[in-house]
C-alpha cells in the first residue's frame, strides 16, 4: 500500500501570503496604535516639558489627581460629554432612525432627500462653523431674526451664553449625527427580506408591529453598530465645539481638553496624557461591549 | 435572526461588523490615544534649511505669515542681503503653527536667526540653553534702545539674547469727535474713569467694549489692574510664580475689577475683539481696552483718523509707569550663534535704519530702535510712541509674561468664569500653577 501523503493544504507560497497578510495589519497596528497608547500611558505618569528626553520625571499619579482635583474644566466636560451621549442616544439617533424609515418608503425624490440629510457628514470643519455661525449668531443670525429678538438688548447669545451654548453645539450635532445614522439604517433596511414583512402581513400585523417587532430585530447587527458609534461619537465630539469657542466657557469637552493640553502653547504633557489616557478606558467600556457581544456569540455558534 | 443567517465566516452579516470594528478602533486609537503622540512624533521632524557657516549665508525662520509683515520681513533680508552682500534664506511659517511648534523647532534644527517675542518666553528658552547669547551684538545696538526695551532683551543670566524689532501699546482707544461731542475727559485716575463710566452708561452707551470669547484678551484688563495696584515688578513675579497666587494682593485685583465689570459690554463671552472695534467704530461703546492693533479694524479713512488713545489711568501704585507693549523681535539659536552673517543680520535688525525700512511697510506697530524716523507717523502711532518711550517698565502681556499653559489652560477658563459671575478662586489658582509650573 502506498504511503498516505498528508495533504498539504497550503504552498509555501500561500503561507508566505498569509504571514505577510497577517503581519502587515499587525504591525501596522502596533506601531500607530498601541505603541502611541503606551507611550501616552506612560507620560501620563511623568512630568516633561517636551524639550529634552532627560527632562521627563515620574510623576506617579499627580496628573490624575490634578484633573480630578485642581482642573476646574474637568467634571463640567465629564458632564457635557455624558449629556452629548443622553442627546445623541434619545434624540438624534431615533431621528436618524425615523429619516431612514420614512425615506425607505419609495417616496418621489427619496435620492434627493437623502443626499440632503448625508451632507452634513461630509461637510468640512470650516463650512460647519460658517453655517452654525450664520444661524446663531446674536446680532445678524437667522435664528434671532426668526425669533425677532436680532438687534436687540433680548437677543440671545446663543454661542456666548454658557446656559444655553451647549444645546445649540448639541443642534449642530444632532444635525450631523442623525444623516450619519440614517445612512446605516437605510442600508440595513434594505437588507432586511421582504418575505419577513410579507409574512407579518400575513399574520395581521399593523405598520408598527411590522416594524417593532419584525423589521427592528432583524436589524440587529446594524443596531449594535449604531449603539457603539452613537457612544464613540458622544465620546469623539470635538469638531463642533472646537469651531465655536474652542471648547471654553460652557461647552467643555474631554476631547477639546485633550487638544488644548497636548497641542499647541498650552502644551502640558503629562496632564494631556492623563486626560487621553481617561478617555481611552472610558472609550474601552463600549468597545469591549461590542466585542464581546460580536465574538461571543460567534464562539457560541461553533 | 440567527436562523437566517449563514454560518459561514464570508457572509455579509459577518463581515460589517467586523470591518466596523477595525475601523473603531482604528479611530479611537488616532483621535484619542494618537494624539500623544504628537509631541514625540513631531521631536523627529527637526526644521529645515541648509547648515550656514560657509560663505556669506545664513538661514531665517519668519513667523511673520499674513501679507503685510511679510513683505516687510522680506524688505529687510533684502537691504541686508544688498549691504553685507550676503545670503539670507527665509523660511516663513504660518505664525500659529510657528507658536505651536516651537518647542520642537529649537530641539530639532532651527534657524539661525528667528522671530520671537520678549518675556519669559523668551527666558525659558534662554534658560534651557536653546538661544544664543547677543552681548557682543548689543555692544553695537546698546545706543539704540531704552532701558526698558534693554531689560526686556535679557535673559535669566543677565546675558543678552534678544534684538526688539518693533512693538505695540495696550491702552483705551477711543473716538475723539464722539467724546467731544458728549463732553468726556480722558481719565488718568481709576475714580476718574470709574465717574466717567457711570456717566456713559447714564447716556446709554456701554461704556467700555470688551471681547472675550477667545479668552486672552481679558488677560489685558487683569494685568493693568494688578501692575496699577502691585506694581511692575509684581507682575513679573506672579507671571513667573515667583508669587503665589493664593494672597490677598491677587485677591485685591480681582475685587477691583469687579467694580469696573458692570461697564464692560455684558456680551463678552460671544464675541472677538474684531466685533467689539466695530461697536466702537460705530460709537455704540465709549471706550476699549486693547492694543493698537484694534486700528486695523478701521478700513473707513474718518473713523481711523478719529480713533485717539490714552494710558490705562493709574491706582495705587507707580502712577502709570509701566505700560503693556508686547514686543517682536528676533533671537539667534544655538546653532546660529557661530554663525557671524546671523550675528550681523540681527545687529541690523537692531538700527534704525534696518527699522525704517520695515515701518515703510507695515505702519501699524512702532518701531524700537532711537532715531527710527518718526515723521511718517500717523498722530496716533506718534502719541502710542511716546507712551512707550516714557514707560518706566514694559510688560509684555499675560500670555507672554506667563507660562503658555498657565495663560491657556487655567487663566482663559479662570477670566471668563469671573467675567460671567464675578467669582474667582484664587486658591485653585494657586494649586494649579504649583501643578503647571513645576513641570518646566
Amino acid at each position: 500500500m502506498p504511503r498516505i501523503r498528508k495533504v498539504r493544504r497550503l504552498s509555501t507560497r500561500d503561507k508566505i501570503v498569509l504571514t505577510a497578510m497577517v503581519a502587515v495589519p499587525t504591525l501596522i497596528e502596533l506601531i500607530f496604535v498601541w505603541l502611541p497608547t503606551l507611550f501616552s500611558i506612560g507620560l501620563s505618569l511623568t512630568r516633561w516639558n517636551g524639550l529634552d528626553l532627560s527632562d521627563i520625571h515620574p510623576a506617579g499619579m499627580a496628573n490624575y489627581q490634578y484633573v480630578a482635583q485642581d482642573y476646574p474644566p474637568f467634571w463640567p466636560a465629564v458632564q457635557h460629554n455624558i449629556l452629548w451621549l443622553v442627546f445623541l442616544g434619545v434624540v438624534a439617533t431615533p431621528l436618524g432612525l425615523l429619516l431612514a424609515v420614512l425615506l425607505d418608503q419609495r417616496i418621489r425624490g427619496s435620492r434627493i432627500y437623502q443626499s440632503i440629510f448625508f451632507a452634513p457628514v461630509m461637510l468640512s470643519l470650516a463650512l460647519v462653523g460658517v453655517i452654525w455661525q450664520l444661524f446663531y449668531q446674536r446680532d445678524h443670525g437667522l435664528l434671532n431674526f426668526l425669533l425677532g429678538t436680532a438687534g436687540t438688548p433680548a437677543a440671545v447669545d446663543w454661542f456666548g451664553d454658557s446656559k444655553v451654548n451647549i444645546w445649540a453645539a448639541l443642534i449642530a450635532a444632532t444635525w450631523r449625527h442623525s444623516g450619519y445614522v440614517m445612512l446605516l439604517y437605510l442600508a440595513g433596511l434594505k437588507g432586511v427580506d421582504p418575505t419577513l414583512k410579507e409574512a407579518a402581513a400575513i399574520d395581521g400585523a399593523n405598520a408598527y408591529q411590522t416594524f417593532f417587532r419584525v423589521v427592528f430585530p432583524a436589524m440587529r447587527p446594524i443596531n449594535i453598530v449604531i449603539v457603539v458609534i452613537t457612544i464613540i461619537e458622544s465620546l469623539r465630539a470635538f469638531d463642533i465645539v472646537y469651531v465655536i469657542n474652542r471648547g471654553t466657557n460652557g461647552l467643555e469637552l474631554i476631547s477639546a481638553l485633550v487638544i488644548q493640553n497636548l497641542v499647541g502653547e498650552g502644551q502640558v504633557i503629562g496632564v494631556g496624557s492623563a486626560l487621553a489616557t481617561i478617555l481611552l478606558v472610558i472609550s474601552l467600556v463600549p468597545i469591549i461591549f461590542y466585542l464581546t457581544r460580536t465574538f461571543g456569540k460567534e464562539a457560541k455558534e461553533q | 435572526m440567527d436562523t437566517h443567517s449563514s454560518r459561514s465566516s464570508f457572509s455579509p452579516s459577518r463581515t460589517l461588523p467586523s470591518m466596523d470594528r477595525r475601523t473603531l478602533l482604528k479611530t479611537l486609537g488616532v483621535g484619542a490615544v494618537g494624539l500623544a503622540s504628537v509631541p514625540i512624533l513631531s521631536g523627529c521632524t527637526g526644521g529645515s534649511g541648509p547648515a550656514g557657516g560657509s560663505g556669506k549665508s545664513m538661514t531665517f525662520g519668519s513667523s511673520a505669515s499674513d501679507d503685510v509683515p511679510k513683505r516687510a520681513y522680506q524688505a529687510v533680508v533684502d537691504a541686508f542681503q544688498k549691504k553685507e552682500s550676503a545670503t539670507v534664506t527665509v523660511n516663513t511659517v504660518s505664525h500659529n503653527d510657528f507658536q505651536n511648534k516651537i518647542n520642537s523647532y529649537l530641539e530639532g534644527s532651527p534657524d539661525d536667526a528667528f522671530t520671537w517675542f520678549a518675556g519669559y518666553r523668551m527666558q525659558y528658552y534662554a534658560g534651557k540653553g536653546l538661544l544664543a547669547p547677543i552681548d557682543d551684538v548689543w555692544q553695537q545696538i546698546g545706543a539704540n534702545y531704552s532701558d526698558a526695551l534693554k531689560k526686556a532683551s535679557t535673559g535669566p543670566d543677565g546675558k543678552m539674547y534678544f534684538v526688539p524689532n518693533y512693538n505695540y501699546p495696550w491702552g483705551f482707544f477711543y473716538r475723539k469727535s464722539f467724546w467731544a461731542e458728549k463732553g468726556y475727559t480722558v481719565p488718568t485716575t481709576f475714580d476718574e474713569l470709574k465717574s466717567l463710566a457711570a456717566k456713559m452708561k447714564g447716556d446709554g452707551i456701554i461704556p467700555i467694549g470688551f471681547a472675550d470669547k477667545d479668552g486672552w484678551p481679558a488677560m489685558g484688563t487683569f494685568d493693568y489692574i494688578n501692575m496699577r495696584l502691585n506694581g511692575y515688578q509684581f507682575h513679573v513675579d506672579l507671571c513667573a510664580h515667583k508669587e503665589s497666587w493664593n494672597q490677598p494682593k491677587v485677591q485685591a485685583v480681582f475685587d477691583t475689577w469687579k467694580a469696573l465689570l458692570p461697564y464692560q459690554d455684558p456680551g463678552a463671552l460671544g464675541q472677538t475683539w474684531q466685533d467689539a472695534a466695530q461697536f466702537l467704530g460705530q460709537k455704540k461703546t465709549g471706550m476699549y481696552l486693547l492694543g493698537s492693533f484694534v486700528t486695523q479694524q478701521f478700513t473707513d479713512k474718518t473713523v481711523l483718523d478719529d480713533i485717539d488713545f490714552f494710558p490705562f489711568p493709574a491706582i495705587a501704585v507707580e502712577g502709570q509707569d509701566a505700560i503693556e507693549a508686547p514686543i517682536d523681535g528676533l533671537l539667534l539659536s544655538k546653532k546660529g550663534g557661530q554663525n557671524q552673517v546671523a550675528k550681523d543680520f540681527l545687529q541690523y535688525v537692531g538700527t534704525p535704519d534696518a527699522q525704517n525700512v520695515y515701518y515703510s511697510i507695515d505702519n501699524s506697530n512702532i518701531a524700537t530702535a532711537k532715531g527710527a524716523d518718526t515723521s511718517k507717523f500717523t498722530p496716533l502711532n506718534k502719541k502710542c510712541a511716546d507712551a512707550i518711550a516714557n514707560a518706566k517698565h514694559i510688560s509684555q502681556f499675560f500670555d507672554r509674561d506667563a507660562l503658555p499653559a498657565m495663560a491657556n489652560n487655567v487663566m482663559i477658563p479662570a477670566l471668563q468664569s469671573f467675567i460671567k459671575d464675578g467669582t474667582v478662586d484664587i486658591k485653585n489658582l494657586e494649586s494649579q500653577a504649583a501643578s503647571l509650573y513645576a513641570a518646566q
